[in-house]
Formats: C-alpha cells, structure tokens, sequence
C-alpha cells in the first residue's frame, strides 16, 4: 500500500514538471504571427451546451460556444448595444422601412473551405423562415419564430447576387436589424448542413473567430484559432471547460486550470478581490427584476396606490441584502445599458410619510392587506425572490400594509401570473437584442395585457403604447430615442411596477488574460482576448 | 446454477416493469408543467399548446403511460425533451465516466475497509480499534461535499499535488477510445510510448476516489469488524488456534473466508449505490457522469431522460444483486444455490 502511495506520488511529481513545461501540448496548432498571439485559454463555466446549431439553441451554455464559431451579418459593439459590420460591411434601408439591401463581406470563407456568399446567408436564415424550405424540418427554430417572432415580421430574403442579400419586412420594424445581431441570425455553413442535417449540432461549421475541434459531453468543448478570419485572432485554442459547483471554479481558477471562470458565488468576490493574481471584469447585464401591481385588482387599480408602494419599498436596503455589489437599484423599465435609457427621471424616494399621505387620499388610511408573490428560484435579475419578499414585507408594515408572501413552484408560478391571478408578484426579464423595444413591448404595451400576458401588471395605457407603437415602425434611431424616453416618463409617473434591481455580471478572470470583454447581451467575447507571457 | 440464474433473469422482468410504472407515475404527478419550465418568462399559449402536444402531454395520462410501456418494450428509451438527442446515446456518453469512478472508489472502500476491519477485529479494545470505529464514525456522517472540497484544497491547492477535478487535464487535448480513461491511458501508452494521459487520468481520479469512497469505506469496515468478531468466537477458530495454526493463517485462511459473506452484500449494495448517488462528487469534481446528468434533467423536467437513467440504474442494481448472490457459492462453497 505504502509502495503504491508512493509510486502516485512520485508519478505525479514527474508530470508536474512535464506539464510545468508549458506549450508542448500545443504543437498541433499553426504558430502565430504577432506577439500577442498564442497560447491556450480554459474558460470555466457551470454547465454544458445543449447544441452548437445557433438557430436551435436557446440558452446561455449553448451561444457561449456558438458565438465563437459563428458570425452574424452586423453585430453588437463591444460593450454596448449599438449595432456595427460584421459578415455584412453595410445595409441599406429604403423610405418605406420595408427593404433591407446588405452588403457582404468579401473573401470570407468557412471553417470547410467553402466561400460564404449570399446563398449561404439566404440558407442560414431561409430554413428558420420558409416552412417549405427542405431543411426547415430540422427545428425547432425557437428564437426565429416564438422568441423573436421573426417569422411575423420578414417577408422573404432573397440572394440579389452573390454578395447582396435583401430582407422584405411585412410591416416596419425598427427592431429587426439588432435581432440580425443576435446568435440564432448565425450564419452556417450550407455544405455542411445539408451533408449531415441531424448531426450539425455536433459538428457546426461557421465562419466564426474559433472553429471547432471536438465536444465531450459535460466536459469541455474544444476550439481552435480561425486562421482565416477577418480580424486578428490571438488565442491559439479556446476550451471551454464544465464545472458546475461554483466553489471548485473558484478553486481552479487560483490553481491556474482554467483562466476565466464563469458565475463566482457571492461569498467568494472578497478573497476574489483581494487575490492580485485575480481581475474582476464586471458589466451591468440587460436585465430588470420588478414588482408588478396588478392594475386590474385593488387596490391596484388606483394611482395613487401604486406610487405609495413605489414610496414605501426602500430599494437600496434590497440591493445591499440580496444582491450586494451585483446589483444597481431600478428606476426605469429598461437598464442603463439600454440606448434610450432615461437617465433624467429621479427615482422615488425612500419616504414613509409621503406614502402614508397618498394612501389616505386614495382612501386606506389604515392600510390594506396584500399578496406579495415571490417567485421560487434564483433568477438573473432577482436572485433570492423569498427574501426579497420578506425585506419588502417590513418595510411595507411601517405603512400598515400588511403582506401575505405567496409562492408556487416555477412554472405554476408563471402560468399564474400569466393569467394575472396575482395581486402583486415578482418577475424579471432579459433582454435578448438590446433593443429598448424588447423590453417595452413585451413587458408594458397594452397587446400583451392580454392573458396569458407578458405584461402581468396588466396595465393598459393608451398613451405609453401609442409612443412605443410609433417608435417601433420607425427606423431613425434618434427619433426613436425621444419616443421611448417620454414613453419611460410615463410610466414612471403611472407607476405600474415597483422596479427593483438591474443585476451585474461579474466574471473572475486570471491576471494573464488581456481584453475580456462581456456583451451586455451576455455574451462572453473571446475573439479579441489576448495572454500575456 | 443456471437454472437458478434463468430463474433470477426472468424476476428481473417484473421488477424493472414495477421500477418503470413507479418512475413513471412519480414524475407525472410531480407539480410542474414541463413546457412551461423550459419556455421560461417568454412563453405564450400558442407555444405552449405546440410544445406540450409535441411532448405528448396533452394526452391522458393512462394513455402516455401506455405508449411510454410499449416504447420501453421495444428498447426505445425515446429522446431527451431538451438536447433531441436520444437517451440512449446520452446514457453511454457519460456512464463510461460513472463506472469507471465507482468501481476505483469501491476498489478504494473494499481494500482499505476490509483492512481496517480485520485489523480492527484482531486488536479489539486497542487503540487501533478506538481510532478506526471513530474514524469510520465520522467518515459516515461526512458531509460529501464538504469532504470534496477539503480535499481539494488540501491536496490541490495547499500541497499542488493534484488537479481540482475533471477526468483529464483538458490542455493535453484528448480523444477518447473506450471512454474509460484509466484504459484510454495505459492503451495511448502502449501506442504512443506516451505516459502523459495515464498520469494525469490517474491524478483527476484519486480525489473522487477517495471522495466517493470514503462513506462505503467507513461502512465496510464496520461490517468487516464486527463480522470478523462474530467468527474469531466461533469454535473452529479456537480449535485452529489450538492446533498451533499460525495466527495469520487463521485470520486470514480460515476465518476471513467465513467473515466475508455479509461484507459482499455490502459491498455489493454500494457498488449500485456509487453508481447512482454520486451526484454530489461528480458535481465538485466536474466529473461527467450520470448521477450529475439525472440531477441536472429533473431539474428541467427532462421527464424522458430522468426515466431513462432511473431506469438504466436500477436494472444495473438487480444485475449486482445477482452476481452478489452467485459470488456466495463462490466464496462459502457450503452455500448452494437453488
């Protein structure tokens, strides 16, 4: 027994020094061309992908690793939500907003060789679209049509020639050129697709900065450099590495196996912040988590109400307890991070006697009893809705209301909010394309007050679905921007939720890695990242 | 022998049909609509509607049941709601991962529990006794995750001797042959003349090992104790020793052979319950294994997916019962099999 513990041992000390060796493991990648290039970067995240086809994939694991294999004809802006070139280097839009003519990239080719064209753009995004489209059996095309209700908005996208692609809309929609941005709009390698169908989630081939290289299930994922892409790449291999307890990434992170980790748990950010040989990158996510008032319940219905729980609940207590520095508090429908974020509009403040005042004028001056529903699960932008409720319960005692906490399991939970059998219940939303629309719509217009809604504060107003209605059908960003701020006013002086939190992401990544960047989006962009040696 | 064998294959056939039905009606009375779950905050009706038909829960339940049955007759396990891919291939993806752990952890338990146990039983009332029933008192009541992570920082962090978890340092870009790394290493030794995916499949393992291992370590040895006690009193023993029979031939020869046969049942049992339960190790030590892939598909409401693996589990646990009864004869020829 002691012979063997000490043959592991000294195996193991041999490999130490073999590994301490460096970058013997990396002779099958081509060498690079700048000082900046090379080396192996390990991002640890917390769980697998579902699949690499980005139009079939819905969530968060499967686009981190889409994102690096595919390209979308414009994207986001690094750090922001403004929409830039990508594989288009630019579009036009006619007077009616109904014709989108894009200019392709020149030169660009697939990881298998093959040119990407417009044919290639016209298939990627045709088989989401045309439902007698050969390959549009192999869906679901979730984000296209249910997510994103694409299929509602273009008419046909068609190849003009071989780099020109044009996009008829049915109807104006100012939206649409930032849902291009987005990964499910990934452009895919037509080769590859029709040659194996069923199999491309395995193997996907795009024109993205990595290209894959293989997949062990709910282990890694390895990628490998794009020599061909059209910017500089410096990684050399990009591995995506699965550890699902947040504890053992942080442990990781400081042993050196990975370089980047991926949802560090809350109790672990001070040792984080205090390791020098550890950055913190963080970006405010695109995210709100709200109160809604059901404006169909008293007493609910009533202005004055609503504002007087806008007074009473103190957000900056909320954002120290549940969401300590991964949180900044609410005061808009949309976040900061969002263009058209109406920064000019004070908050409510913290003010007991001021609620207490409004309360009487709309006729409980002895306050009033009232559910507070509290959803069941940790959620990007509200990560603990029970104790959330609890702080909110307090506080909303000193103006006699007393609150009754209500919780059911997920997805009751959002069925009954759905059909608004709530009187006041918490939810969130993220955004998806960056647009404010994407949030104003869904979440406020008078459309979606309809059971099972996405506006579950149910609160019809004319006036607010007017602008946004109008800022939606028109393409000149400026104009737009004043639309969706008088709209923000609005809301704020009608007051149909108590907005809470907008959560910040927070990624730990080791010292060497240079130019990290995290899209508001979420997206976590690799292709810039360089080591430093 | 064989009849007895037949006899226990064809018990299998019920047994596994009660595991289903029980599987079955679990899930569909759990609360939680599936589609709602995976649809999230974007749901609407109509998507609602398409994909619980899709899923086939807008049929009566006595309905899927009854189709579910006939698939699981045919060998269809059916598809996971949320990859597409089928569960079958899911399951051998990753129970390559699990076996291979579990049987290192119970090579791990059975050796040193054994050991301890004897050892324990030979020197009762000594310290050694004291400190190995403490010791497997607490290695019991160990929290697993705390144990996994204890051992990470000691061994990973504080002396850097191992790595934190995963199954292969993934800088070493590795194809897998068998899916067994431990093989896949000694078979690119003999190939490649190279070394390196042995050692360090061997490194990842040693914390899980030793992690999962330790409850049934605890309890083997336990068993093992008293056991060995109950057969040290027995007469043939003190006959043994009279005759002059060296101590060690004894113990060993005469008396562990006797000793053994409860501690084969349990070591049998915790073989099947490696396989199933070590979530919580496979989870700390980003182990890709099915224990991890069940916990995560409950917690989608993956319904095909969790009666899938529920399923494949407890068919290998009848199938453990079975040797373990069969490995009786083998060890107490006194036993016959009927």
């Amino acid at each position: 027994m002691k012979k063997v513990f000490l043959l592991v041992l000294v195996l193991a000390s041999l490999t130490g020094m073999a590994f301490a060796g460096g970058d013997s493991e990396s002779e099958a990648v081509a060498p690079a061309t700048d000082d900046k290039a090379g080396g192996v970067l390990v991002f640890g995240r917390a769980g697998d992908s579902v699949g690499m086809d980005p139009a079939r994939e819905t969530d968060g694991e499967s686009f981190y690793a889409t994102h690096q294999i595919f390209d979308t004809l414009v994207e986001f802006k690094t750090g922001t939500t403004e929409i830039v070139p990508a594989l288009a280097t630019s579009w036009d839009v006619s007077d009616d907003n109904l014709t989108y003519t894009f200019h392709l990239r020149e030169g660009v080719k697939f990881h298998d060789g093959t040119p990407m064209n417009a044919d290639a753009v016209v298939f990627s995004l045709d088989r989401q679209l045309s439902e007698d489209h050969p390959y549009h059996e192999y869906g679901p095309w979730k984000y296209w049509l249910n997510y994103m209700g694409m299929s509602d908005i273009v008419e046909s996208i068609t190849a003009k020639d071989d780099m020109t692609v044009v996009f008829k809309l049915q109807k104006p929609e100012a939206p649409f050129i930032a849902n291009l941005a987005m990964d499910f709009a990934g452009i895919v390698s037509p080769t590859a697709f029709m040659a194996d169908p069923e199999g491309f989630s395995l193997n996907p081939v795009g024109t993205g900065p990595f290209k894959f290289v293989s997949w062990t299930k709910d282990s890694d994922i390895v990628l490998d450099r794009n020599e061909d892409y059209w910017e500089p790449v410096y990684l050399d291999r990009l591995i995506l590495k699965v550890i699902p307890d947040a504890t053992a990434r942080w442990l990781a992170l400081q042993k050196g196996e990975v370089d980047v980790i991926d949802f560090p748990a809350a109790d672990d950010l001070p040792a984080m912040t205090a390791d020098p040989n550890v950055e913190l990158i963080q970006q405010s996510g695109m995210n709100v988590g709200y109160l809604a008032l059901n404006n169909e319940k008293k007493p609910y219905d009533d202005k004055r109400v609503r504002q007087a729980m806008n007074y009473a609940i103190d957000r900056d207590e909320i954002i120290e307890a549940v969401y300590g520095s991964a949180g900044q508090v609410a005061k808009n429908p949309i976040p900061p991070n969002i263009w058209s974020y109406n920064d000019s509009i004070e908050p409510y403040p913290y003010d007991v006697d001021k609620a207490k005042a409004l309360l009487a004028e709309a006729g409980y001056p002895d306050g009033f009893k009232t559910e507070i529903w509290a959803m069941p699960v940790a959620r990007p932008y509200n990560p603990d809705g029970r104790k959330i409720a609890e702080i909110m319960q307090a506080q909303l005692a000193k103006i006699n209301v007393e609150v009754e906490i209500i919780s059911y399991e997920w997805g009751t939970y959002l069925d009954k909010c759905d059909f608004g059998e709530h009187q006041a219940a918490m939810l969130g939303w993220t955004g998806d394309n960056g647009d404010p629309d994407n949030f104003l719509w869904v979440l406020l217009s008078k459309p979606s007050a309809v059971p099972p809604a996405g506006n579950i504060a149910f609160w019809k107003n004319d006036e607010f679905t007017a602008l946004i209605k109008e800022a939606k059908e028109t393409a000149d960003v400026a104009k737009r921007t004043q639309l969706y701020m008088d709209a923000q006013v609005i809301f704020h002086e009608e007051a149909p939720w108590v907005p809470i939190a907008h959560s910040m992401v927070t990624v730990p990544v080791s010292s060497s890695v240079k130019n990290f960047k995290i899209s508001p989006t979420g997206t976590r962009i690799f292709k810039s990242v360089w080591l430093e040696k | 022998m064989l009849k007895f064998i037949l006899k226990r294959l064809v018990l299998l056939i019920p047994t596994l049909l009660g595991v289903v039905t029980l599987v079955f009606f679990m899930i569909a009375l759990a609360p939680g609509d599936p589609a709602r779950v995976m649809l999230g905050e974007r749901a609407n009706a109509e998507q609602l509607a398409q994909l619980r038909s899709e899923l086939g829960l807008d049929q009566p339940l006595s309905k899927q049941y009854l189709l579910y049955i006939s698939r699981i007759i045919r060998g269809d396990l059916g598809k996971s709601i949320v990859t597409q891919q089928k569960i079958i291939d899911e399951l051998s993806d990753r129970l390559p991962a699990t076996i291979e752990l579990a049987i290192t952890a119970t090579i791990f338990a059975s050796i040193l529990g054994i050991v301890l146990g004897v050892t324990a039983a030979r020197r009762r009332n000594s310290w050694v006794d004291y400190s190995t029933m403490t010791g497997s008192l607490v290695g019991v009541s160990m929290p697993v995750f705390w144990l996994a992570l204890v051992l990470i920082m000691i061994f990973s962090i504080g002396f850097d001797l191992l790595p934190t978890g995963g199954r292969m340092d993934v800088r070493l870009y590795f194809k897998p042959i068998t899916n067994y790394y431990l093989i896949d290493g000694i078979i690119m030794w003999f190939r490649e003349g190279n070394s390196d995916y042995f050692i360090s499949a061997l490194k990842h393992i040693i914390l899980p090992t030793v992690a999962l291992g330790t409850i049934p370590l605890a309890i083997i040895a336990r068993t093992t104790r008293s056991s060995m006690l109950e057969v040290l009193k027995q007469d043939y023993v003190k006959t043994a020793r009279a005759a002059g029979v060296p101590e060690g031939k004894v113990v060993f020869r005469y008396a562990l052979r006797n000793a053994l046969l409860p501690v084969v049942t349990v070591i049998g049992i915790q073989f099947g319950m490696l396989l199933s339960g070590a979530i919580l190790t496979e989870t700390i030590f980003a182990w890709p294994g099915i224990g991890k892939w069940i916990y995560h598909s409950i917690g989608a409401r993956d319904f095909p997916a969790v009666q899938g693996g529920i399923l494949f589990i407890s068919f290998f646990f009848v199938i453990i019962n079975l040797v373990v009864d069969l490995l009786y004869s083998v060890i107490n020829p006194r036993i016959r099999l009927k």
